[in-house]
């Protein structure tokens, strides 16, 4: 019967089949999205009525973000208005007005940024060490690859934050806190990325120092790192990148930089200067990212 | 990356090489210099400190005390947070996605304007907008979900813009050739071929995300963080280590069901891994 079926016929019939099936799944997989999402937003008292009754708040709490009251009895006025835009200090809706206080804040942003090239250092230089030993192909003993492989595992899974608000016990309210809880984080994430760049290293080098009597260390030292610094190094800037955004958020929990000068300006809800604050971090984060990109470029272009 | 070596490298000039040797001097006293700016020597003081929370992190011993039901439900709300602000966020994403897309949307002042508004969203580190919604929507997870959707939003959105940019033309011309509207050729023309990036991007956001959204509590901004918080201010270390396990479990599995989805969706290697 089938073999006497014209050809379109049965193209017609398969056709049907598979997209009935197709139909099948996407409404399954739709189905449980919905009741995935129902499930969490009951769990999470997630319901039209708190997000409409919510949206008029929000609106105006970013209102408030960019106004300012010019004096006690006054009314409040945007942040800024062109007539005053480059008045002084003291002339309100002018930039100076808003920023009036870019010395204290510039000062801690440097602080954050030395905080950031000081953990990735660090981390880089410890994710270096141990991805060597963390690379199956080129360790041969096995329990020192599981041990090394967990213990980065362990210092990437354990919120930065969270790290970070434990060590401001041991080490004190500051930015060294800060720091290291960074540091060992960048050391978890590099040391993993190192470690599979190791394991699609060329190997053929490192033959050839075994070959004359080099050491372990002497092949690695000249057999892979030659071949594996322009990447490692790329890696390193991206995570730079991210360590910035870090540490403006670190300092949360009082371990220095940029985010504990913002977390007090919340709490004592000083909107201008909360926005003020807000737009330095993009600004710094945005300039940061482009510029690293840059130098990712030419590495890599180095590297071609 | 192994280029053969034909000869050996030239041996460097003696100006060049005491200018190695500046700039690395000048590398190394600014790296000492930013070690006393930190107060590294507080590492030797704050040690034995460190090592007496670990030992009390290690006393399991009251463990049948522990508010267990409190602690697994903050976990559960912690997922479902991540889990909704993803949902929303991609929900968003991806009309935005198609409005910052060079292919879709031509007006370069209209894509310029989107692709900032992405930059801006994402420029703010989640954390920083839970801060800011806790104020605005007051204490809960509703904050925690309104700052993942906002931050996520931006990124989702300028990395379906991208996926938009770069899909194959002739798709899309052999819908338009059918006489197909507008909207007809976004959707089969566009949509399947972004689709898998689509998934794979959403399913690598939960991830994340709620490996994020364990720290929001400390802000206020609901789930877990709240009660890791609590029990690190009254210094109960061994339920902290407790929360730090579970968090742990938690994005281990949501890690393995999402790579499983992921290659049972798409098939073959993840796009980004």
């Amino acid at each position: 019967m089938t073999s006497a079926d014209p050809a379109w016929q049965l193209f017609e019939r398969r056709f049907g089949a598979l997209r009935r099936a197709r139909r099948t799944e996407s409404t399954l997989i739709f189905v449980i999205l919905v009741l995935l999402f129902v499930v969490s937003a009951v769990w999470t008292d997630f319901s039209p009525g708190k997000i409409l009754e919510g949206v008029p708040r929000i609106g105006e709490y970013f209102g408030k973000l960019f106004s300012i009251q010019p004096s006690e009895s006054a009314p409040p006025v945007a942040v800024l208005a062109w007539p005053h835009l480059f008045g002084g200090v003291k002339e309100p809706q002018s930039i100076a007005y808003w920023f009036y206080r870019f010395n204290v804040y510039a000062a801690l942003l440097w602080q954050t940024i030395q905080m950031a090239i000081l953990a990735t250092v660090l981390g880089y230089s410890a994710a270096f060490v141990l991805a060597f030993p963390a690379a199956r192909t080129l360790t041969a003993n096995r329990y020192v690859v599981f041990i090394s492989r967990r213990l980065l595992e362990f210092m990437r899974t354990i919120p930065q934050v969270v790290l970070a608000f434990i060590l401001v016990w041991p080490f004190g309210i500051g930015p060294l806190a800060g720091v290291l809880a960074i540091a060992i984080h960048t050391t978890g994430s590099l040391g993993k990325l190192f470690s599979e760049l190791n394991e699609n290293a060329d190997l053929r080098p490192v033959e050839g120092v075994r070959s004359v009597g080099g050491s372990w260390l002497a092949q690695m030292r000249y057999g892979i790192v030659p071949q594996m610094l322009p990447g490692f190094l790329s890696y390193g800037l991206l995570r730079f990148e991210i360590n910035v955004r870090s540490s403006t958020i670190i300092g949360f929990v009082g371990a220095g930089g940029i985010g504990q000068e913002l977390k007090r300006v919340i709490g004592f809800n000083i909107y201008e200067e909360v926005s003020a604050i807000c737009i330095l971090i993009l600004l710094i984060v945005v300039a940061i990212d482009l510029l690293s990109e840059r130098v990712r470029h030419r590495l890599i272009g180095a590297m071609a | 990356m192994s280029a053969s070596v034909a000869h050996l490298p030239r041996r460097p000039t003696p100006t060049r090489r005491a200018m190695q040797w500046a700039f690395g001097l000048g590398a190394l006293a600014y790296f000492v210099y930013l070690l006393w700016l930190f107060d590294f020597d507080r590492i030797f003081t704050g040690l034995p400190k460190l090592w007496v929370i670990v030992r009390l992190m290690i006393d399991w011993s009251q463990f049948a005390e522990w508010d267990h039901k409190e602690l697994l439900r903050s976990m559960v709300e912690t997922v479902a947070m991540a889990f909704l602000g993803t949902f929303l966020a991609t929900l968003f994403a991806l009309p935005l996605g198609f409005l910052g897309a060079r292919n879709i949307v031509p007006n370069r002042v209209f894509r310029f304007l989107t692709r900032r508004i992405f930059d801006g969203c994402r420029g703010l580190d989640q954390f920083i907008w839970a801060l800011v919604f806790v104020r605005a929507v007051g204490l809960g997870p509703i904050a925690g979900i309104l700052a993942i959707m906002v931050a996520e939003t931006g990124v989702l959105a300028k990395l379906f813009a991208e996926a938009i940019e770069n899909i194959d033309t002739r798709q899309v011309d052999g819908i338009r050739s059918t006489g197909a509207s507008r909207i007809a050729e976004l959707r089969y023309g566009v949509l399947p071929q972004i689709l898998p990036v689509l998934i794979s991007q959403a399913l690598y956001s939960i991830e994340s995300n709620s490996r994020e959204a364990t720290i929001l509590g400390l802000v206020g901004a609901g789930g877990i963080g709240l009660r890791l918080s609590e029990r690190i201010q009254i210094n109960a270390w061994d339920q902290v280590a407790y929360v730090i396990v579970l968090i742990l479990i938690t994005v281990a599995s949501i890690d393995s069901v999402s790579r499983w989805l992921r290659l049972r969706l798409i098939g073959g290697p993840a796009a980004r891994n």
